[in-house]
């Protein structure tokens, strides 16, 4: 029981305020919930406003998850705006092996030195009709292409995503996970 | 575990406010007061949708303050209503008056503090200082580690300061944040079930029209002291309807609880002891502890801290290396939790104030933290560790 504490799964997700990385990551550990997986969600913010870097945190297990501090050492890192990567360092810490999800309309932009799955979720959003406050809307789609990363099932997100949100924003999850491409450098 | 009586598909996965408020709900209190404050909010946010949409047919009052929240719920309790509050940092401080009157008034309310820092500076992060600050106003203070203790505690929590020999407000605290937004999987109990387990609500000096008394009379010099013992007499036996309290709670859940939880502290070298989230991640400090620095540690975490259960700390501490993990302050003192540890064992204790204002520290800091502490002194994670 003890010795498998540490045997999880740990995704940081990286947002501005607004974005929904915060959403994003509750629904992700409610589809990994749906699966049948322990899985926990939560944030690390500030003062709440619009456009701040806002970090969330899932880990997912077979194992009851007993750690709350913040994910230093991710298998899995997602992010929503890729402007982060001039304000902060979203790989930092991460594993080995592990897997960078980002919002991009241009892959080769990315500067990653290991598996990259990339996907222009803004003009996902925006075809979709997804737009609010004259935001467009991503973290739905991007939660779809964190689906490639093996964590939780696209159909898991997407149940959740549509009892959540409803079905365009399930549409925008799914064409995210069909159209998001491995970018391997 | 023992039987269950749960249907084990209700399963859910929810926020520490969430469980609370999901506990409110199914324990069907009367009445509610509240003020918001992050990051409490929450919970009030959502008992007063579940007001509105008929999920809970509570009295539910919009308050202009927090002083005014604990004085509303106190008045409800005194009418023998079963009642419900919550609040954090400033606005606990702010009702403070109120916090020691309810609990002199021996009037049974239960409130949940999602603990969180006191300014100056400005934080909304965890520190359980708020909480301890009003220690010594003769509430129960209960402790949570996981959404589903946040649950269960706010449950028990009506049956224990309900109780005849008790009469005594409980503090339901979670660790702002770290608990209070935190996601795990909950189990909730049956309505009816709960209904079944804490009974009526039975103040026994509520206000009964056929019957009447006077309240908060002055008290002089002659009766004043009276009062008080009746009141450290209700604390003594706290312990003990806490822990019946408990075992008729995993009767019906399969839940077991004890006043203290351990962790491979049988036959451990060095206890780490903590309240809540903090002392939770410390469990995966020992395994690697254990594993990997040859040290045998274990972790001793009340759920119970306010009666402090001296007994039940020594025991499980046993003649072990001690380590404190404090979240709180008392300037000139020390860590609150510290001293009532020193008091309850023999050994000289480390303590370590770690994780105030949201300041992060992971299990490999505790294991750092345990392995370099030095007993019978104060430090500070992030300054002399």
């Amino acid at each position: 029981m003890s010795q498998n504490a540490l045997d999880l799964t740990e995704i940081r997700w990286h947002s501005r305020g607004g974005q929904g990385g915060l959403t994003a990551s509750q629904l992700l550990a409610e589809a990994a919930f749906d699966e049948g997986h322990e899985a926990t969600a939560f944030s690390f913010y500030g003062a709440e406003r619009r456009g701040a870097p806002v970090t969330s945190f899932n880990r997912v297990s077979e194992n009851p998850i007993k750690l709350y501090s913040h994910v230093s050492t991710p298998d899995v890192v997602v992010v929503l705006d890729e402007s982060l990567f001039t304000v902060e360092d979203p790989v930092g810490g991460i594993r080995e092996y592990g897997i960078l999800v980002v919002n991009t309309a241009d892959p080769s932009d990315v500067d990653f030195d290991g598996e990259v799955i990339a996907v222009d979720a803004t003009q996902i959003a925006l075809d979709q009709g997804l737009v609010r406050d004259g935001v467009p809307i991503v973290n739905t789609p991007m939660l779809g292409v964190a689906a490639h990363t093996g964590v939780v099932g696209i159909d898991a997100v997407a149940s959740v995503v549509r009892r959540t949100f409803g079905e365009e924003n399930e549409r925008a999850a799914r064409t995210a996970y069909e159209t998001g491409m491995e970018v391997t450098q | 575990m023992t039987e269950t009586a749960q249907e084990p598909e209700d399963l859910h996965i929810l926020t520490g406010t969430g469980a609370v408020a999901s506990a409110i709900v199914d324990v069907n209190v009367d009445a509610i007061a509240a003020y918001p404050i992050t990051p409490q909010t929450e919970i009030v946010e959502d008992l007063a949708t579940a007001v509105e949409t008929d999920a809970l047919g509570a009295q539910f009052s919009r308050v202009e303050s927090e002083h005014t929240a604990l004085a509303t719920v106190m008045g409800a309790a005194q009418a023998n209503a079963r009642t419900f509050t919550a609040t954090a940092s400033q606005g606990l401080l702010y009702m403070s008056e109120m916090v020691w009157w309810t609990a002199a008034a021996r009037l049974p309310v239960v409130m949940a503090i999602a603990n969180r820092a006191l300014g100056a500076p400005w934080n909304i992060w965890d520190s359980h200082t708020d909480a301890l600050s009003q220690r010594d106003a003769g509430w129960i203070q209960l402790f949570a580690a996981t959404v589903q203790e946040a649950y269960d505690l706010t449950v028990a929590a009506y049956r224990i300061g309900e109780d005849h020999d008790v009469m005594l407000p409980v503090m339901v605290n979670l660790d702002g944040f770290t608990l209070a937004h935190t996601m795990q999987s909950l189990s909730r109990v049956d309505r009816d079930a709960i209904a079944g387990y804490l009974g009526d609500i039975d103040v026994p000096h509520t206000i009964d029209l056929e019957h009447p008394r006077g309240y908060g009379a002055l008290a002089t010099g002659e009766d004043f002291w009276r009062f008080r013992w009746k009141l450290m007499a209700a604390m003594d036996v706290v312990p003990s309807v806490t822990e019946t309290a408990f075992t008729e709670y995993a009767d019906l859940t399969g839940r077991a609880y004890d006043l203290v939880h351990t962790y491979r502290v049988e036959d451990a070298e060095l206890v780490i002891v903590g309240l809540g989230t903090l002392a939770r991640e410390a469990e995966v400090a020992c395994d690697v502890l254990r594993e990997e620095h040859d040290v045998a540690a274990g972790v001793v975490r009340p759920l119970l801290y306010t009666p402090f259960p001296t007994e039940q700390v020594a025991d499980a501490v046993g003649d072990a290396d001690v380590v404190v993990l404090d979240r709180s302050t008392s300037f000139g003192r020390g860590g609150i939790v510290t001293r009532d540890v020193r008091l309850a064992v023999d050994q000289p204790v480390a303590s370590v104030i770690a994780g105030i204002g949201g300041q992060n520290v992971d299990y490999r800091d505790v294991v750092h933290i345990a392995t370099a502490a030095e007993p019978g002194t104060t430090q500070w994670f992030g300054g002399d560790l």
